[in-house]
């Protein structure tokens, strides 16, 4: 499917909103801002912007651990994003999630998740619901590599075929589970493979290009949306950063690590940007300016923000029981 | 009044909401033309159709998985696993993604999803398809648990269940399937209240499911020997009727508790802590507990037999206190 310019600067903007979201996440974490954990998508943007870009505003996702940049592409709010992950009693989750559990069912996102495989299953029940009323609404499912060893990966692609339902599941490959490197953790060399064990097809694509992405995933959301069931879309790319903030990453190679830095997405495609004539430099400087203003604007929000009184522990437990969980 | 079986309770109950509500759908493993592995969705396929009765792979965790991503995006599937035993693997999808998935997301994410869940012992079905695992889903916050014993209970929590925004696991006893009993009311029973089966003065049995029968069998007895015996049917086990227990063990001063868990870690230990935390000043003697063999469900229909509590073990249990 073409993209026009728009799509093409559109797409930058949400990358270089992901970079600078986890950029400056990475650094409140290091200063004790930000409790808990964080899994950082560094290195990844070129994939949930530009898979996304092929979205409606209806169409649902479900995340991971790993789930700032799919919120952030789906066109999630930094400012509550921010405000989440620093425990706010105005963050998404009104401080009950963080950094892992963010959803905003208005812009179809099921929630980011801290179980590895999880969003394989909720994406088919989305899958399912949209064909049960009737609508041509799909879902994406985001997963890493690490996933793809799970018996619901299995299960999932299997429920989805079997029913044709409108799912694109998007392995986003960086080559890690955790600490074990892809090829100690499976036998082969591309998750696409793993399509045709289930009848559907299976693409592998360069996850640093997201024009790359783009084109195989408005393929793949067209057939879906046209009724002819998932596809597994495999974007290989690399995590630049640990697992998690304060992982030092000991296990990664220098030179490997040094080689993927070499194929960073954001310097690439603004360099395509510019040498293809889609903006000119001064633009793609403009952007990031007013990406950097809506950073700063989302921490002094965040800043600015209550925590969560203790009263609000006892709710959305339950839609309709409050009191009883009081109890202990 | 009408007679139906207690799967014909369930069945009624399903299907009068999915009457109402396109988007209230069935599915799990061989509930089409098969009926269900206990009968209980035997024609549905015909009324309804394949596409909301739906025969799934027989794939646990997609099938519960499948049900919260349903329940997120507006529908209210029913989703069956063929036995309770099979929870162990969908567990994650119950635990990590359906019961916190509302807290997590700061309430913006809805979840009416039922869970069936077949259960207990009683079938020669042995270790893996015969056990009762209601309190690990009772220690759950974020679910909701009902466990009906009798055709009108069924169809009305059944009801109620399919109504209700959060997940309410509904436990169904596959000994009871074939029980018949009026059905006088098509209305939803609220979650959260139980009944007296049988009033009495002198001496409480607070149960649940199949035991509700051991019970009844009990207090025919201890009438007998002019001992009147209180039975109450919980019905609900979260939420918990908790004003129910608290009046009848203020008018009785003596509780027995039945269930066909083992007594481990079990809810009758919960609510054995219930008496004793809020009730225990009515109380005349200690609280007995009475659950299965702390064993898994053996096989050999006289080991099994010898497994499960019974109506004996109520008589032995009142003598202790009485």
């Amino acid at each position: 499917m073409a993209i026009s310019k728009e799509q093409m600067k559109d797409m930058y903007v949400k990358m270089r909103r992901i970079r600078d979201f986890e950029s400056t996440a990475a650094k409140l974490f290091a200063e004790g801002k930000i409790p808990g954990f964080v899994h950082l998508y560094l290195g990844e943007e070129a994939i949930a912007p530009a898979v996304c870009e092929c979205l409606r505003d209806d169409d649902f996702i479900t995340s991971t651990h790993r789930g700032h940049g799919h919120i952030i592409a789906k066109g999630g709010d930094l400012n509550l994003m921010m405000a989440e992950l620093f425990g706010r009693e105005t963050g998404y989750c009104k401080g009950k999630g963080g950094s892992m559990h963010i959803a905003d069912r208005d812009k179809g996102i099921l929630g980011a998740n801290g179980i590895v495989g999880a969003g394989h299953c909720i994406a088919c029940g989305a899958g399912l619901s949209a064909k049960i009323r009737g609508t041509d609404q799909v879902c994406v499912c985001f997963f890493g590599d690490g996933s793809t060893n799970q018996g619901t990966f299995h299960e999932s692609l299997n429920m989805a075929s079997i029913w044709k339902l409108p799912i694109i599941f998007v392995c986003e490959n960086n080559h890690y589970g955790i600490s074990m490197s892809q090829d100690r953790h499976q036998a082969i060399k591309d998750v696409a493979d793993r399509g045709a064990a289930y009848n559907i097809p299976g693409i592998a694509v360069d996850g640093n290009d997201p024009l790359a992405v783009y084109e195989a995933a408005s393929e793949a959301v067209a057939r879906a949306r046209a009724g002819k069931g998932p596809t597994l879309l495999e974007c290989k790319t690399y995590r630049q950063h640990g697992h998690f903030e304060g992982d030092p990453a000991i296990y990664k190679p220098k030179e490997e690590q040094a080689a993927w830095m070499e194929k960073d997405p954001m310097p690439r495609y603004a360099k395509f940007l510019v040498d293809n004539g889609v903006c000119t430099a001064e633009e793609v400087e403009a952007m990031d300016k007013q990406v950097a203003k809506e950073i700063d604007d989302a921490i002094a929000f965040a800043d600015a923000q209550p925590i969560p009184s203790l009263e609000s522990a006892v709710v959305d437990v339950y839609s309709d029981i409050v009191e009883e969980v009081r109890d202990r | 009044m009408k007679m139906m079986t207690y799967s014909e309770g369930i069945r009624e109950g399903m299907s009068i909401r999915m009457r109402e509500d396109p988007n209230v759908i069935l599915f799990g493993e061989d509930v089409g033309a098969f009926g269900g592995c206990f009968g209980v969705s035997m024609g549905m396929i015909n009324e309804f159709g394949p596409e909301r009765v739906r025969d799934t792979p027989i794939s646990e965790g997609a099938i519960i998985g499948c049900a919260v991503g349903a329940a997120a995006t507006g529908l209210r599937p029913i989703a069956e696993l063929m036995f309770c035993d099979f929870l162990t693997v969908g567990m994650d999808q119950l635990v990590n993604q359906a019961a916190k998935m509302r807290y997590m997301f700061g309430g913006k994410i809805s979840m009416p999803m039922v869970v069936r869940l077949p259960a207990g012992a009683g079938t020669g079905a042995a270790a893996q398809h015969s056990q009762s695992l209601e309190a690990w889903l009772t220690h759950v916050p974020g679910l909701k648990v009902v466990y009906p014993s009798c055709a009108e209970d069924a169809l009305g929590l059944m009801l109620s269940a399919i109504d209700d925004d959060n997940p309410v696991m509904y436990f169904e006893n596959k000994t009871l399937m074939g029980v018949k009993g009026e059905v006088n009311s098509f209305d939803p029973i609220p979650l959260g209240k139980g009944k007296i089966c049988r009033k009495g003065e002198d001496l409480s049995i607070i149960t649940y499911g199949r035991q509700v029968y051991d019970a009844l069998e009990a207090a025919e007895k201890l009438a007998q020997d002019g001992v009147s015996a209180e039975v109450i049917d919980l019905r609900s086990l979260y939420p918990l009727d908790k004003a129910l227990i608290g009046e009848t063990v203020s008018k009785t001063h003596k509780a027995i508790i039945i269930t066909e868990e083992v007594k481990r870690g079990g809810f009758g230990g919960e609510l054995s802590a219930i008496i004793a935390e809020e009730f225990f000043d009515y109380l005349d003697a200690p609280v007995v507990r009475i659950g299965a063999l702390d064993t898994p469900v053996p096989f050999a229909p006289n080991l099994e037999q010898y497994y499960m509590p019974n109506a004996q073990d109520i008589l032995a249990g009142a003598k202790k206190i009485l």
